[in-house]
């Protein structure tokens, strides 16, 4: 299996399928585990990061964690290859654009459910990918690949402190959880602001599709915890998965069904617009398309558009950017070239005439 | 014909004509206005605060200044200094956080809502029975790392195969 096999199919997160698809896109959980004896990836020389990353690999590989398991060397990976795992969420910004002879790289599964980074800002950094809002699922899968993992990999552990990591504030658990939320209604009326700031006194994370900086790309939110150290695994998840994302959820669904009730035509104008521009544009933009998809995905799932569905819209989440556009049309292209070739891409799969 | 924004100057993505007690009034807004104007809705108080109150624990976050004086502190192991840590937020091996647990100690508890104790999973090989071992572990690779820089090709041999001897003798005792 190589990297073209996984662009063929739509990866495990964006099925649109599992537990309150409508909202919740995906959830996520990783682990930061760093190796005994070792510097910490910041401070070890090349040698040692070399030296980490033929352990890991021997023993992810071993381990036999899936059907199939893909390695992928990011040392010498071309540029394309590392933006399309980053906009698969397989791995992160920082480990796709350390220096080309850091010694790095991810395995994942065919499926894409897992990837295990080495040699992010820890040795180790591994995640667990599910569709819909399937968290204890998800937390089950991981604590099976951490166990597995230290049958012969040992991990920087104090009894204080817990899991030893890079950034204090990972330290303990070294637990991450966090949930990509689609929340177009809260953004529309406005409430989003209240939301993040809630979220934010409760001490999480809130972010956009990409982490910092690509805040409201096509109105998807990143919710995650930043406590990691005094709590455990379990509680920590279920504070998300009891309390804080179900209220989410119904805070979307209210805004939804306000919106519907008092500001039908004007919804329905933005949903019909978006379906307007995507099924005529000759030319667009990343950002453009992301924010009019995220009103027809709204429209799909109010009933108001009914020629296409979930997983041809969360498809083109992902298509729609630069990396997956490049692959899908087998050549490198200019963003000028890209603008055509995407306004082309989204008329055809949603069977636009002409 | 475009329009800019009623409110700012970005260009308005979203119209509206509204009859207002016989007035007509059009509104052009962009994208941030109409969510915050004309899409907004006065209905929709979603219990927020509620859902806060019952987060938010005593969380005082009392700021412990660090004091100048762990400016200095360096790690044993890594050499890495305080104040580098300051800058960069990242520690250098695991032994900083014993070389540095008084000054890290307030951080932490500010960073995890007071939490400044493990209390989660325990790596089933040991756990912190393990951490002596560790130590030990840690120890032997910096002289390894030092004996190959040094050429010592010998003496890496030796410390290379005493070294794999403890790791294995941790994957014996899971077993």
């Amino acid at each position: 299996m190589n990297l073209r096999g996984i662009t063929d199919n739509a990866g495990e997160w964006l099925r649109g399928s599992g537990p309150h698809s409508d909202v919740v896109i995906s959830s996520r959980v990783r682990l930061a585990r760093n190796l005994a004896g070792f510097p910490f990836v910041n401070r070890a020389n090349r040698r040692q990061r070399f030296e980490v990353l033929e352990a890991c690999r021997e023993q992810v590989l071993s381990k036999r964690l899936a059907e199939n398991t893909l390695w992928v060397d990011l040392a010498d990976s071309p540029t394309i290859d590392r933006q399309l795992l980053v906009e698969r969420h397989l791995i992160s910004r920082d480990l796709a654009k350390r220096s080309a002879d850091t010694p790095r790289a991810v395995a994942i599964a065919a499926d894409e459910t897992f990837a295990v980074m080495v040699n992010e800002e820890d040795h180790l950094r591994i995640q667990v990918l599910r569709s819909g809002m399937q968290l204890g699922d998800a937390l089950a899968h991981i604590d099976r690949i951490d166990d597995l993992l230290e049958e012969k990999l040992d991990f920087s552990f104090s009894r204080r402190f817990g899991y030893l990591t890079a950034c204090p504030t990972n330290v303990g658990t070294g637990i991450r959880v966090s949930v990509m939320m689609h929340l177009p209604a809260l953004k529309l009326t406005g409430e989003i602001e209240r939301v993040k700031r809630a979220a934010r006194d409760m001490h999480l994370a809130v972010r956009g599709l990409f982490g910092e900086g690509s805040e409201s790309l096509g109105d998807l939110f990143q919710v995650s915890n930043q406590t990691t150290l005094g709590k455990t695994e379990k509680e920590i998840l279920e504070d998300f998965e009891r309390t804080i994302i179900p209220q989410m959820i119904a805070y979307e669904h209210q805004a939804r069904q306000a919106l519907l009730r008092q500001r039908e035509k004007q919804l329905d104008d933005k949903i019909w617009r978006a379906w307007a521009l995507l099924t005529n544009a000759r030319v667009i933009g990343t950002d453009e398309a992301l924010s009019l998809l995220s009103h027809l995905r709204l429209g799909v799932h109010l009933d108001r558009i009914t020629t296409t569905n979930i997983r041809t819209v969360n498809e083109l989440f992902l298509l729609c950017q630069p990396a997956h556009l490049q692959r899908v049309m087998d050549q490198e292209m200019t963003p000028a070239a890209r603008r055509i070739a995407r306004a082309d891409l989204l008329r055809t799969r949603l069977g636009a005439r002409g | 014909m475009k329009y800019k924004c009623d409110k700012c100057d970005r260009p308005a993505t979203y119209h509206a004509v509204e009859i207002v007690k016989g007035e007509k009034i059009e509104k052009h807004l962009c994208d941030e206005c109409a969510a915050q104007d004309g899409m907004g809705l006065k209905s929709v108080h979603a219990p927020i605060n509620q859902l806060l109150t019952n987060f938010v624990k005593a969380t005082s976050g009392t700021e412990k200044p660090e004091g100048s004086a762990s400016l200095d502190l360096a790690c044993p192991d890594c050499g890495l200094k305080f104040a580098e840590f300051r800058d960069k937020s990242l520690l250098g091996c695991a032994g900083c956080y014993a070389a540095f647990e008084a000054p890290l100690s307030g951080l932490l508890e500010r960073a995890h809502e007071t939490g400044n104790h493990h209390i989660g999973k325990v790596p089933r090989r040991g756990g912190g029975a393990s951490e002596q071992r560790q130590l030990q572990i840690t120890r032997m690779r910096k002289r390894l790392n030092d004996a190959v820089e040094a050429e010592d090709y010998e003496l890496a041999a030796q410390l290379r195969d005493d070294l794999s001897d403890l790791e294995s003798d941790g994957a014996g005792a899971s077993a």
